[in-house]
């Protein structure tokens, strides 16, 4: 299991655009992707589950990747949220 | 004659008949199947097409409007490919032995009530999105058509409102104008109106019916008017001011493109005042040559906290490289008692405006300023950025900034992130101190921007926001003319530019003054950008 933080620096936080980016982005890996927020989860490669979270400018979100290349997964979902979120 | 009233999403005037868009109101019952695997199997041959139908509506809008534009058709897909909704379809035929119909139409009301229960407002309008797509479904369930509209002439389409995947399905060819009961400026449907540049009116509210169909109209994009049945006044008003436009809008297309010179041969440079990165569509799309005022205090004001040097460093990183090599100016802070964000805490002041405010403020509270000046030099390595101080009234001043300044390279270089070291630094001259002593403050920096709003209100002591003393502010008083002038005589005789950066750089009065004085650049705001072009090119 991989399992990293990534506070959210983009003013408008997860909206429909980044969201279906997000998904595609999960749906390349094998592996079970899940975004945490407060108490809520979502699994990542359903995209209502991951507009549903609401995540916003300066609010955390926990990445947990689990599975075939987690590895590969953590570090591409890392860079994905640094470059869109 | 019936003149109707709605905001203006889109400009541009057209004539012609206006046809109701009719959307199919799918009547959807629910009844008992004795097969429900069979049902899901229609579900999903459904689901299936409609998927390939948003794919076609996708590779159709990328070509119509672009790529950006588009990727909600791509999203729409995958709310189809969704599990979640998927399941919830077949979990509601299996257990309750229901029709397709039924069953998609009961996801869309959930899902839909999911996002209108939400607290964000930009997320309450997307059940609009989940009703558009489960519409499609349905309509495929049912056999029956999209909604559309008949019609051999091209037309002006009224409706209650458009979901995008509407608007881009519609034949471009027939369509005058859009005019819609409800809608927002920031909906799809406007956005899309306003890349095809098609005039559309939105929010007419409930004037706007069934019976408008066949009627005669004139649509004012501009004021958001809509004329039912126009006399021939209105209609040859209209007209005039529709060739008018078009002869305007092709003039200002010639200089598309082009560099701002005069007969002469006077180079000026056009730049432009931003006060967020969203403003960056409008930059490009006005052909500026430059940012000449990237205002941050946008980073400030809409934040709970002071902004992180990483969220400043995106913003001014994002503008540079999205300039791609041309020159983006950024003003530090620029806040004070009368403009302020909670978290600041600045006391209340008598007179704001000779407070603490801007390069004050950052004097004396170092850490902001410093943690500015980092993320402003990172972002220098990914494009050319000048920065740029506001209120400044002495020598001294320039020197505790340029103080700051090596601190920040200094701490850079040792931690070896990379940074531009020949950034450029440049004075506002806002106060009539700094234009009185500009021949001392010149040889120390790299350009001035002249701030005419704030020279205006400290040269002639008048408060702009005074609407009683507003006869006694006279923007072309020989008194401001006069520091601008010293100003960029001292900028030239250093060897540095002067921009103009406020509101007398567009003014068209003083264009002829401007060039005199030699000024090397003017920033304005983007729509004014073309306007001004046009004039100091044929001056």
């Amino acid at each position: 299991m991989k399992t990293f933080t990534y506070t959210i620096t983009d003013p408008e936080g997860i909206h429909a655009r980044p969201a279906g980016l997000l998904v595609k982005k999960a749906a390349e890996f094998p592996c079970s992707i899940t975004l945490k927020k407060g108490e809520k989860t979502a699994d990542a490669k359903r995209i209502f589950a991951v507009m549903s979270l609401a995540a916003k400018k300066g609010e955390e979100l926990t990445v947990v990747c689990e599975g075939d290349q987690e590895e590969a997964a953590a570090a591409a979902m890392e860079a994905f949220l640094k470059e869109n979120l | 004659m019936t003149v109707i009233h709605g905001k203006s999403a889109c400009t541009g005037i057209a004539f012609g008949k206006i046809r109701y868009f009719l959307r199919n109101a799918f009547q959807v019952e629910k009844h008992a199947v004795s097969d429900p695997e069979a049902e899901v199997k229609r579900f999903e041959a459904a689901r299936g097409q409609a998927v390939a139908e948003l794919a076609m509506l996708y590779a159709k809008a990328t070509k119509e409007v672009g790529e950006e534009n588009s990727l909600l058709f791509q999203i729409h897909q995958m709310m189809l490919e969704d599990l979640d909704y998927c399941e919830s379809v077949t979990g509601i035929i299996r257990e309750e032995k229901a029709n397709a119909e039924y069953a998609v139409n009961e996801t869309a009301k959930r899902f839909a009530e999911m996002f209108s229960n939400m607290d964000d407002e930009y997320m309450r309008g997307r059940a609009a999105d989940v009703q558009d797509v489960s519409r499609r479904v349905l309509g495929i369930l049912t056999g029956t058509t999209a909604g559309g509209f008949q019609s051999d002439e091209p037309v002006i389409i009224a409706a209650d409102d458009l979901a995008p995947s509407e608007t881009v399905q519609l034949d471009k060819k027939k369509i005058l104008a859009f005019v819609t009961a409800g809608g927002s400026e920031s909906s799809h449907t406007a956005i899309l109106a306003r890349t095809m540049g098609i005039p559309a009116i939105i929010g007419v509210g409930e004037a706007l019916n069934e019976g408008w169909d066949g009627r005669e109209a004139a649509v004012d994009g501009s004021t958001g008017e809509v004329y039912l049945e126009p006399d021939e006044d209105t209609v040859s008003r209209l007209r005039l001011k529709e060739k008018k436009d078009q002869e305007y809008r092709e003039l200002l297309e010639q200089y598309r493109g082009k560099e701002t010179v005069t007969r002469s041969g006077q180079r000026v440079l056009l730049y432009a005042n931003i006060g967020s990165p969203e403003d960056m569509e409008a930059v490009l799309a006005n052909d500026a040559e430059g940012i000449g005022l990237f205002r941050s205090e946008f980073l400030y004001l809409e934040s709970q906290d002071y902004p992180t040097e990483e969220e400043q460093f995106q913003a001014y990183k994002t503008v540079a490289e999205k300039m791609n090599g041309k020159r983006v100016v950024i003003r530090t802070l620029d806040i004070g008692a009368d403009k302020q964000a909670a978290y600041f805490h600045l006391p209340k002041e008598e007179n704001p405006a000779m407070g603490m405010r801007a390069i004050r403020l950052c004097l004396t509270r170092p850490e902001i300023f410093h943690t500015q000046l980092r993320a402003l030099y990172r972002a220098s390595a990914y494009g050319k950025i000048a920065i740029l101080f506001p209120m400044i009234t002495s020598v001294q001043e320039v020197r505790r900034i340029q103080k700051a300044v090596s601190e920040v390279k200094e701490e850079l270089s040792r931690e070896r992130i990379p940074f531009d070291p020949a950034v450029e630094l440049g004075l506002m001259i806002e106060t009539p101190a700094a234009a009185v002593i500009s021949d001392r403050l010149a040889p120390l920096v790299d350009f001035f921007s002249v701030g005419t709003n704030d020279l205006t209100q400290y040269t002639l002591a008048v408060d702009r926001q005074n609407e009683q003393a507003a006869e006694f502010c006279d923007k072309h008083h020989e008194a401001i003319l006069r520091l601008i002038e010293f100003a960029a005589k001292s900028a030239h005789e250093a060897g540095i530019w002067i921009g103009i950066c406020g509101e007398l750089g567009a003014d068209p009065e003083l264009t002829s003054t401007f060039l005199k004085m030699s000024i090397d650049e003017l920033s304005v705001s983007p729509s004014a950008i073309l306007p001004l072009r046009s004039r100091i090119c044929q001056s």
